[in-house]
C-alpha cells in the first residue's frame, strides 16, 4: 500500500502559473495555502492579491481572492477584515508592490494593528516590468535601471522592512524567512502557521518576510539564485523573528 | 528498510533543477526528452536509495513532485 507523505496541496489550483523556472512564488503560494489547508480554513480565507508577478494570485491559489490597485492590497484588506472579522484575511505582495508604491498603506495598516496577515515577498528587483531597480536592490547589485550596479550616493539604501515595522506597536509579529533551502522553507511553513494564528486569536497585524529569488532578472539559473540568497541577500536580510506575542 | 516512491508529474516541471541541486542523495537527473512545454524535466533514478527526506518536494515550485511510501497491510 502507499502511504503520500507528501502531495501537492489542494489550496494550489491544477494549473500551469506563470512564473519561471526556479522562481520561489511557486514555493511561498503553495506554503500559504498548504496552512490554510491544514487549518482548515480553505473556504473561509480571504486573499487580497498585488500588482505584480504573483498578480495572477487568485488563478492559482484556491481561496477567494481580490485583486487590488498596486500597495493598496493592505488598505482593502483592512476593509475587508472589518467587514469579515472571523475569516482569515491575508495580503500577498511583492516589494516593488509593498516596500515602494505601497509603503503608506503597510506602515499604517500595521500602526493600526490591522488584524491581517501580510506575506511580502522580497527578491530584491521589479520582477514582471523587467528587472528595475526596487527599494529592497542590494547596493551595488545590477538591474536595468541600475546598470553597474546600486549606487547608494545616488539611489539610497536598501529598506528593511522586517525592522522598520517592528517599531510599531500594532504590529504584534514579524518574522523574515529565506526561500533558500529545504530547511529554509520548512521554516517559511512554520512562520506562515504563526502569522495565521495570531491572526485567529485577534492579537493584531502579522507579518512574514520571503527572501526570495528572481534568477531571469538577476541572470542567475535557478540554483546560483538560490546560492546568491545565502551569500548577498541574507547578510543584509538577516532572518530571525523580530517581534512576537507575549 | 521503508522503501519510497517519487513520482514526478514531468509535465508540471519547469526543468528549475531545485530538486536536484536539493537531494542529498543527488538521484535526481535531468531528462534527455522535453516535455510539453519544452522544458527538460527531472526524472528519479535509483529510486530505491530515497530516504523520503523531501527537500526535492519542498523546494519545487512547481508542485510536481509527490512522494509516497510504501507500507505492508
Amino acid at each position: 500500500m502507499l502511504k503520500p507523505i507528501f502531495e501537492y496541496t489542494k489550496g494550489m489550483l491544477r494549473v500551469e502559473t506563470n512564473f519561471c523556472p526556479g522562481c520561489t512564488h511557486g514555493i511561498s503560494h503553495r506554503l500559504i495555502t498548504e496552512t490554510l489547508d491544514e487549518m482548515g480554513k480553505l473556504g473561509e480565507a480571504i486573499g487580497c492579491g498585488p500588482i505584480g508577478c504573483a498578480v495572477m494570485a487568485h488563478k492559482f491559489m484556491n481561496v477567494d481572492m481580490c485583486e487590488c490597485a498596486h500597495g493598496r492590497a493592505p488598505a482593502v484588506a483592512s476593509g475587508v477584515k472589518r467587514v469579515h472579522p472571523d475569516n482569515l484575511v491575508f495580503t500577498y505582495q511583492g516589494d516593488g508592490d509593498l516596500a515602494s508604491i505601497g509603503t503608506a498603506e503597510i506602515i499604517h495598516a500595521a500602526a493600526r494593528g490591522e488584524c491581517f496577515s501580510t506575506f511580502f515577498v522580497n527578491n530584491a528587483i521589479y520582477g514582471m516590468t523587467g528587472g528595475q531597480m526596487a527599494p529592497t536592490t542590494l547596493p551595488g547589485q545590477r538591474s536595468t535601471t541600475s546598470q553597474t550596479g546600486r549606487d547608494t550616493g545616488k539611489s539610497g539604501f536598501p529598506i528593511r522592512v522586517c525592522e522598520l515595522l517592528s517599531t510599531l506597536d500594532g504590529a504584534v509579529y514579524v518574522e523574515r524567512v529565506a526561500l533558500n533551502s529545504p530547511a529554509g522553507v520548512a521554516k517559511a511553513k512554520k512562520a506562515v502557521r504563526r502569522a495565521f494564528d495570531v491572526q485567529e486569536k485577534k492579537l493584531g497585524f502579522s507579518f512574514v518576510e520571503f527572501v526570495s529569488a528572481c534568477p531571469t532578472n538577476w541572470g542567475l539559473s535557478p540554483v546560483a539564485a538560490v546560492d546568491f540568497i545565502k551569500e548577498k541577500m541574507l547578510p543584509y536580510y538577516p532572518p530571525g523573528v523580530f517581534k512576537s506575542p507575549q | 528498510m521503508a522503501r519510497f516512491l517519487v513520482r514526478i508529474d514531468e509535465n508540471a516541471c519547469k526543468g528549475c533543477e531545485l530538486c536536484r541541486n536539493f537531494c542529498p542523495k543527488k538521484l535526481i537527473t535531468v531528462s534527455a526528452h522535453i516535455n510539453d512545454k519544452g522544458y527538460s524535466p527531472a526524472e528519479i533514478s535509483r529510486e530505491e536509495e530515497c530516504i523520503g527526506c523531501m527537500s526535492c518536494a519542498l523546494m519545487c515550485p512547481d508542485g510536481a513532485i509527490s512522494i509516497y511510501e510504501e507500507v505492508s497491510e
